[in-house]
């Protein structure tokens, strides 16, 4: 008797109550009078099903969308996708050819704004979390950085028309528009970089300045090599909204057309235009009239391909550092 | 007694936080190579007082200090370097943190960030500090394996062999014994008598029966006051100057 009561109680499938309640008309033990399914119990479990099954629902809703959105990009875009398309100019008034130049000026906006930004957001994150002290100061900027994060591109457009194409005498060019998006990314690197550096615990930080180590000892040997790669997957994160954002580069330096030399990556100077995906695909979607439905659909693609190429990297990244990662 | 030299003298040394006050007012001397235990319930500022001799104090938000703490003579807040300051000192929490290192690299950081780079002289460091810690034979084969690894009470080991590292004069220890098993306890108390030879220990503790085993002297500490100090013959007597103590050593307290 006491070892068949042991079974029920241990037994962790729901679906014996029928066992248990013949134990219960047997012994009538109050332990396995517990474990049958009492009218909440039942009750519970359905609320609890019901709720499972309405967040499997909500997480396929995302990804049928996102399924659904490639397919019917590749099938649209499958008459021009070739390699040719990546590696020639727009030809007959963008009616035909490929989208180099613009591809190519994609890269070159998205790489000078990463140089600029990351370091400036790393650096910057790293003394707001570990140096500076909580005073009205850091508090501004702390607030500053949120905001900053979440004023609308068109915003920074126009801030980076009047402060690097007129006040600073770049005029439109590809630096003017590397720095605007630069300014757009920064602080949602910072605020990446500084979630990354939260997560090491603080008994680490304490058991280094309990021994000596000065402040920048403990970061560079402890805090960095563990947060290192939740700051990569932040900056990384910024690619795909740097190439996608259209509004920050159409006023400072991306231009309607501009023929460069093909497959020449070095076919862009600074202080150059140049064209962008994001922007080439609003032209010719909306500006020019009868161009062929599997260009765009094309010019689509590459852009999603570049930005899911870039967080597969990330992901490898991040799933690479976590093997090294060390608590 | 008469004959110790003075290594640490501690003078009317209060600290708040924000609003609460958690040492009002201490003064007491701590003699070279001797062990003095620290006892008092929780919330006696015994925490407090360790962080304030190694100026961690300072990366506590809201902490106010006044008072002065000298180390040989020196106040340790016109020292040039804390960093040199705490080199001099090693400080073992209660709870051990392995850095997420692996165990050479653990017991090398200190002497590492202190300038010392010759392979040789950290292999002997690192090799002494861990037998120190009595935690040698049990690493010696994989010292390159994670010392977040460990388990607690070889933490709280490595924690020690780290605290010994930078080869301080001063060793603080905050209720080490915590995490640790009584076997092991013990040969780490063991170690902590051979060590007084050469450095000056501060033990604080919740149990009273380790004050006893391992201290010269004793100071007990009520609310951030100095209830009493003495040499351990006499707080454990059974005729301390003080009736509290007497009941707290006794297990009688409140």
């Amino acid at each position: 008797m006491t070892g068949q009561q042991d079974t029920t109680i241990i037994n962790p499938n729901p679906d014996s109550s029928g066992k248990e309640s013949t134990s219960s008309e047997k012994g009538a033990s109050r332990s396995a009078i517990l474990f049958t399914d009492t009218p909440l119990v039942r009750r519970k479990r359905l609320a609890e099903n019901m709720a499972k099954g309405l967040f499997f629902l909500m997480t396929l809703l995302i990804v049928i969308p996102l399924i659904l959105i490639v397919c019917y990009l590749f099938y649209k875009a499958f008459p021009v996708l070739s390699i040719d398309f990546l590696f020639t100019n727009p030809a007959r008034g963008m009616r035909a050819g490929g989208i180099w130049a613009a591809l190519l000026g994609t890269i070159y906006l998205v790489v000078i704004s990463l140089l600029v930004s990351a370091p400036i957001g790393v650096l910057a994150a790293v003394y707001l979390n570990e140096y500076a002290g909580d005073n009205w100061l850091t508090r501004i900027i702390n607030l500053a950085v949120v905001n900053l994060a979440g004023v609308p591109s068109i915003v920074h457009a126009l801030f980076g028309v009047g402060a690097f194409v007129l006040f600073a005498r770049m005029g439109r060019s590809i630096l003017a528009a590397s720095l605007t998006l630069a300014i757009m990314t920064l602080p949602v690197i910072i605020a990446a970089t500084k979630e990354a550096l939260g997560a090491v615990p603080m008994a680490f930080r304490e058991a280094c300045w309990n021994v000596g180590a000065t402040r920048w000892q403990t970061i560079r040997r402890i805090v960095l090599p563990n947060s290192i790669s939740g700051i990569l997957t932040g900056i990384i994160l910024q690619v795909s909204r740097a190439a996608g954002e259209t509004a920050p580069i159409m006023f400072t330096g991306a231009v309607f057309y501009k023929a460069i030399s093909e497959g020449d990556i070095f076919a862009y100077g600074l202080f150059d235009q140049c064209m962008a995906l994001s922007m080439h695909l609003f032209t010719i979607s909306t500006q020019v009239p009868n161009v062929p439905d599997a260009i765009p659909y094309g010019t689509a693609v590459v852009l999603l391909g570049t930005v899911l190429l870039v967080n597969l990297l990330s992901i490898a990244l991040r799933v690479y550092l976590r093997l090294r990662k060390k608590w | 007694m008469g004959d110790w030299k003075e290594k640490i003298e501690i003078s009317n040394l209060e600290v708040k936080y924000d609003q609460k006050e958690a040492l009002k007012g201490i003064s007491l001397a701590i003699y070279e190579n001797e062990i003095l235990a620290i006892i008092g319930p929780a919330q006696s500022g015994k925490t407090t007082l360790l962080k304030v001799i190694n100026r961690t104090i300072e990366f506590v938000p809201g902490a106010k200090v006044k008072g002065t703490v000298k180390i040989d003579g020196e106040n340790v807040r016109e020292m040039k370097s804390v960093y040199e300051l705490r080199r001099r000192i090693g400080m073992v929490f209660p709870l051990p943190v392995g850095l997420p290192l692996s165990i050479y690299d653990n017991v090398a950081f200190a002497p590492r960030a202190a300038g010392i780079r010759g392979r040789d002289q950290l292999d002997e460091l690192v090799e002494k500090c861990l037998r120190q810690a009595a935690l040698w034979d049990e690493v010696k084969d994989r010292l390159d394996s994670l010392g977040t690894r460990l388990s607690g009470g070889q933490q709280q080991r490595l924690t020690i062999a780290r605290a010994l590292s930078h080869q301080p004069e001063i060793l603080c220890l905050d209720e080490f014994s915590i995490a640790v098993d009584p076997v092991t306890t013990m040969r780490i108390e063991d170690v902590l008598k051979e060590l007084r030879s050469e450095i000056t220990i501060i033990l604080v503790t919740n149990l009273v029966q380790q004050a006893r085993r391992l201290a010269d002297r004793t100071a007990f500490l009520l609310n951030g006051k100095l209830v009493e100090i003495d040499s351990n013959e006499v707080i454990f007597s059974g005729s301390p100057a003080n009736k509290v103590t007497y009941d707290y050593v006794r297990g009688t307290f409140g």
